[in-house]
């Protein structure tokens, strides 16, 4: 197999990929930015079920990123 | 701690311990497939779903280590040990897109590591060797540090000496020896539904125990306003740059360690990598209720000399014994899978990008295999010995500093999933720019994860890990324009 079919094979893998889910694959980018801008998240009110703000937000994008990640795979099948 | 005997703790720990080495030696049996062959040996034939998966990365990536370690930080210095969370959330969207190319990559050409993939593109053996070290040496500590995690728990049952821990040992040594990666995946299952069980229990008992999550936080509070300094239930401002950039950095290099390159590669295929990026995060859930443990250990009032022994000493206050002895196996055994996966991770680096390309071409299918289960061992005694003979901060140290070796990997196995562009020499500059910045300013730091840059009079405290793969991508980047610009080289797309 030369290298050269298989470069062509990838970009046409990837501009298929592309076209069929660029815009679901943006909403990959959403767990990044709601935990990477820490200032948003670093208090304690409001407070869920005695859990200091910082740490039910973070949790919660647990379960977020799950969902998010599905409805990708989703709309990519 | 408790220093005493704990004869029902022991019993129990020890007939889960036999139950899981029972497992461990029937596992060559299942899936069955021919042991003297490395893919079969060291990947499992590339047959496990997304099941057997799931537990295998769950075992192999939350380790016994991360489950001492992340407590004890926690309780040490409070929000800022929290960023094992967003790190480990953050990771799955990079598995979901990421990881099912790498897996399409190396499965087309019977690509059994990393190294083994960056060979195929571009040519070479000495660059692929750089890889396959850099893997290595980052697991090594690493493999260190699950002992360590054993060794604080046998040490809450009241056993002392270094005798358990090589008996323990061994037996692990010899049926990853037997059964290869099919030992980790079927003791995967034991061992995760064992640390469900445990955490589920503490995290429902140990706050009505002590008044409540709210109560567990103001305590929590009150310690750290005594304590002072960058510590408290909130970040410092001056934290929160370390604290993402330490995320983004870890989330990064998860996934370029050897152990979790082989549990990926190991999967039957890109639908179960892609729905384990969905189903994986469950267990990012329990991590984060193992973290809050280190301020259930301050709302008890634990006092311990090593932090490490944070998580012991809480359950030997709040658990009956014979659960302390089933939550000591718990954690003993979450120690198993992944040093047994990272040495059989490293074991197949070392035969496929070392030995073979360096030493011996013109070995046999079966010597591969022969010699990669001889290396498992090599390894894991090798890890055996540091835990014993050396000081357990050197572990740490060296883990610190083996993340930030292995990140400067990820330009050379993802960037090249992408795009064929980049020139090997310029990787490689790259690679040993990035190897070196790192090195040099973890030592500066005294051996801490984050540097504080200095740009326009202002300070920007970052993971080093990160500042070395800036300089890496910046000088590889820049060589590969370069190249292309004079055409020195010919383009690896170019047919040998």
């Amino acid at each position: 197999m030369s290298q050269n079919s298989c470069s062509n094979d990838v970009n046409d893998d990837e501009q298929r990929s592309r076209r069929r889910t660029a815009f679901p694959n943006i909403l990959l980018l959403l767990p990044y930015i709601a935990l990477l801008w820490v200032p948003f998240y670093n208090d304690v009110k409001p407070s869920l079920f005695g859990f200091p703000f910082f740490y039910w937000y973070q949790l919660l994008w647990v379960p977020l990123t799950s969902v998010i990640i599905f409805i990708v795979y989703k709309a990519g099948k | 701690m408790p220093t005493t005997f704990n004869l029902t703790a022991s019993i129990v720990f020890l007939g889960f311990f036999a139950l899981v080495t029972i497992v461990g030696f029937m596992a060559a049996r299942w899936k069955s497939g021919d042991l003297t062959q490395l893919h079969e040996w060291g990947l499992g034939g590339r047959q496990f779903g997304t099941l057997i998966t799931w537990f295998l990365i769950g075992g192999d990536f939350y380790t016994a280590y991360t489950v001492i370690a992340v407590p004890a930080l926690v309780y040490a210095v409070g929000a800022y040990g929290f960023f094992a969370l967003p790190y480990t959330i953050i990771v799955y969207p990079f598995v979901f897109m990421v990881m099912p190319k790498l897996w399409e990559a190396c499965h087309k050409d019977n690509h059994i590591t990393a190294a083994d993939f960056v060979q195929g593109v571009y040519g070479g053996k000495w660059f692929a060797a750089a890889i396959a070290l850099t893997g290595i040496t980052a697991t090594m500590p690493y493999i260190a540090l699950q002992l360590v995690g054993m060794q604080v728990v046998i040490r809450s049952l009241g056993i002392s000496g270094e005798i358990p821990l090589v008996i323990a040992f061994l037996v692990l040594a010899f049926y990853t020896y037997t059964s290869g990666i099919r030992a980790p995946a079927m003791i995967a299952f034991v061992k995760d539904i064992m640390i469900y069980i445990v955490v589920i229990a503490a995290v429902c008992l140990i706050p009505s125990k002590l008044g409540g999550y709210a109560s567990v936080f103001s305590a929590a509070d009150h310690y750290f306003a005594i304590k002072g300094g960058m510590t408290g239930v909130t970040l410092k401002p001056a934290q929160f740059l370390a604290y993402g950039s330490l995320a983004l950095g870890s989330a990064m290099a998860a996934f370029m360690y050897p152990h979790t390159m082989t549990a990926i590669l190991s999967s039957s295929g890109v639908a179960a990598i892609r729905k384990n990026a969905i189903l994986l995060p469950a267990y990012t859930l329990l991590l984060g209720l193992i973290a809050l443990m280190g301020y259930m250990a301050i709302a008890a009032g634990i006092k311990v000399t090593n932090s490490s022994e944070i998580v012991p000493a809480l359950f030997a206050r709040i658990f009956p014994s014979w659960f302390l002895g089933f939550a000591a196996a718990a954690i003993a055994i979450a120690a198993l899978v992944p040093a047994a996966i990272m040495s059989i991770g490293a074991a197949n680096l070392f035969t496929r990008n070392l030995w073979k390309p360096l030493v011996n071409s013109a070995i046999t299918p079966a010597q591969e295999a022969g010699t990669a289960k001889l290396v498992s061992l090599l390894v894991k005694f090798g890890a055996l010995a540091f835990v014993v003979f050396l000081p357990t901060k050197f572990a740490i140290d060296l883990q610190l500093l083996g993340g930030v070796w292995v990140l400067q990997t990820f330009p050379a196995i993802v960037f090249s999933l992408y795009t064929r562009s980049l020139k090997l020499p310029a990787l490689f500059a790259g690679w040993l720019a990035g190897i070196v910045c790192g090195t040099s300013l973890a030592f500066i730091q005294d051996l801490k994860p984050i540097f504080a840059l200095n740009i326009a009079g202002n300070t920007y405290p970052i993971y080093i890990g990160l500042i070395a793969l800036a300089v890496n991508l910046a000088l590889m980047f820049a060589i590969s324009a370069m190249m292309s610009a004079a055409q020195l080289t010919k383009s690896p797309a170019v047919p040998a």
